[in-house]
């Protein structure tokens, strides 16, 4: 490697390794905190030097040296600290030099780093901040311009989870076989959530931050290589990639949202899909069949439809009907299987279902249920009362894209009425 | 030095937005959109949110034992804020010039809106460091 040829492989090289270093380096000083800091210290100096000086021959030592030596500076202020603060001296070990074990790195420290980001213990947006750092080995002001906030707010998130993994007392190991299957559950939530921020930006002007959308393909790959034999893993990422297929053709020139069924297929990704498609059904004939997988096998029926008119409903009605019964009663599900009946039996059977889910009140205010009974009101050729709660939508969506959507909607029908 | 482009828009202006015609309303997205790259692509823009319907609007005060009392603002106010931009601009005159155009873009029929802006600077910048060495500030 030259200098100068810094480009996307170095940056994904680096953070590739970010988890392995990270890894040994809590292995080494059973510090979580402050290994994070050191390791974000390596990153920042192999990104600033590396470009210039050109990648070093063993990238992993060149990053593990530079960590545990600021960790061994760390653990020198802190005694220097202590013994300034106390009267009685502390008896505390100098760091020893680092043993040829500790440089090793495992497999598994990519894993079980997840399973502490992604700890119950934490709030979700702590969850994918701290993931985004300590796994992808994004800085602070990355992750705050993804999320739109400041880098302070940002670093104040990432400091508070590291304090909540403290007090939470998880050592950094790989949890035994129950609690495991548990804890992976959690991992794919965060990255499902990170996904989804990229995918449905909820703040700000823009429809899609795709570096975020990426980034959590980028980690579920990484998840799939250590699990490839977890099918909700495979799953979960098949989802990723059907969904991220369509991102292309998802909005228009002026930032306009499409819809699924008025899109450009043309514009989607044909490369991603078959990977998706491949990753699903293979998951598929594992048989342990869960949420993931079946959203993953819906969005593979409407990927694989070259135009809107050959969707397989039936076979998408029949994907919702055992995810409904997979997800207890989930509104979200109950919702989507309505629009399912809909277009197998006709809208009038769709809004029956909906009545049900009035009933249900969970998703009472949800601008969502006002959008999908909209959508049937007009395939059912009612026309003003599909106007009528297109506008109660999108006074009630919390999007900005979704709610000019909704608007131009109503606006269409209202010139359309006699 | 940055400033705060607030676009205000009448009491009623949420419900008159969604009555106007499609491709009005298409239009009118389309220049916000294109507001909105241009700002970003000239290395100005900080932040921007457009804002919920006001019908929800509230206005909150600790009461006595510091508990939020709230007032619903909108049987007094006649206008809202309905969005605003956060610019790094170089001068004041930049400022009043981005917000000329964003208050420019176009309503029903593709006739500009002359949208109220306010603009205000935002405290951001570092003390002065004279002052600093004042040892007073």
């Amino acid at each position: 490697m030259t200098p100068g040829s810094w480009d996307t492989a170095s940056e994904h090289l680096l953070r590739d390794l970010a988890p392995q270093v990270l890894g040994a380096v809590i292995r080494r000083f059973r510090d979580f905190a402050a290994a994070e800091d050191a390791v974000q210290e390596a990153l920042v100096a192999a990104a600033t030097q590396w470009p210039q000086d050109g990648i070093p021959g063993n990238p992993r030592a060149w990053l593990m040296q530079v960590a545990f030596r600021r960790m061994t500076d760390h653990v020198r202020s802190e005694i220097a600290r202590r013994r300034r603060e106390s009267a009685v001296a502390v008896p505390c070990d100098e760091p020893a030099p680092a043993s040829g074990e500790a440089n090793e790195t495992d497999p598994d420290d990519t894993l079980i780093l997840l399973f502490m980001c992604c700890h119950t213990a934490l709030t979700p947006s702590s969850a994918i901040a701290l993931t985004l750092r300590a796994v992808g080995g994004l800085t602070t002001a990355e992750i705050a311009s993804a999320f739109l906030v400041p880098e302070a707010t940002m670093a104040q998130r990432i400091s508070r989870a590291k304090q909540s993994i403290k007090a939470s007392g998880v050592s950094f190991g790989l949890p035994a076989h129950p609690e495991r299957t548990e804890r992976v559950r959690a991992v794919l939530h965060v990255l499902y959530l990170i996904f989804n921020e990229g995918y449905t930006s909820s703040a700000g002007p823009q429809l899609h931050r795709p570096e975020l959308s990426s980034e959590a393909i980028r980690l579920t790959r990484a998840v799939h290589a250590l699990l490839p034999e977890d099918a909700e893993v495979a799953g979960l990422l098949a989802l990723m990639l059907l969904t991220d297929a369509r991102r292309g053709a998802r909005s228009g020139p002026d930032g306009e949202l499409i819809p699924l069924t008025k899109q450009d297929r043309s514009l989607w990704d044909s490369r991603k899909i078959s990977e998706g498609v491949a990753l699903v059904t293979a998951a598929l004939s594992k048989g342990s069949i869960g949420a993931y997988q079946l959203q993953a096998a819906i969005a593979a029926v409407h990927d694989e439809a070259a135009r809107v008119e050959e969707t397989d409903w039936p076979q998408i009605l029949a994907l919702y009907d055992l995810l409904k019964r997979m997800s207890g009663s989930n509104p979200m599900v109950l919702l989507n299987h309505a629009i399912a009946v809909a277009m197998v039996d006709g809208p009038a059977a769709g809004l029956d279902l909906l009545n049900a889910l009035d009933a249900d009140g969970r998703l009472r205010g949800h601008h969502r249920l006002d959008a999908v009974r909209a959508h049937l009101l007009e395939l059912a050729g009612d026309h003003p009362a599909a106007l009528a709660q297109y506008h109660t939508a999108a006074m009630r969506t919390t999007s900005l894209p979704e709610r000019n959507y909704l608007l131009t909607q109503a606006a269409r029908l209202r010139e359309r009425a006699p | 030095m940055k400033y705060i482009l607030m676009m205000h828009c009448p009491r009623k202006g949420y419900d008159s937005f969604g009555a106007w015609p499609k491709k009005d309303i298409e239009a009118h997205m389309a220049f916000m959109h294109n507001y909105n790259k241009a700002i970003v692509e000239s290395g100005e823009f900080v932040s921007a949110e457009g804002l919920a319907d006001p019908h929800e609007a509230k206005i909150v005060r600790a009461g006595k034992d510091g508990l939020p009392v709230t007032d619903g603002v909108f049987p007094e106010s006649k206008e809202f804020l309905a969005g605003y931009w956060i610019v790094d601009v170089a001068s004041p005159a930049r400022a009043d010039e981005l917000a000329a155009k964003a208050s420019a873009a176009p309503g029903p029929g593709g006739i500009t809106l002359s949208i109220p802006i306010e603009v205000r600077q935002v405290l951001s910048g570092p003390p002065d460091e004279f002052a600093d060495q004042s040892g007073i500030l």
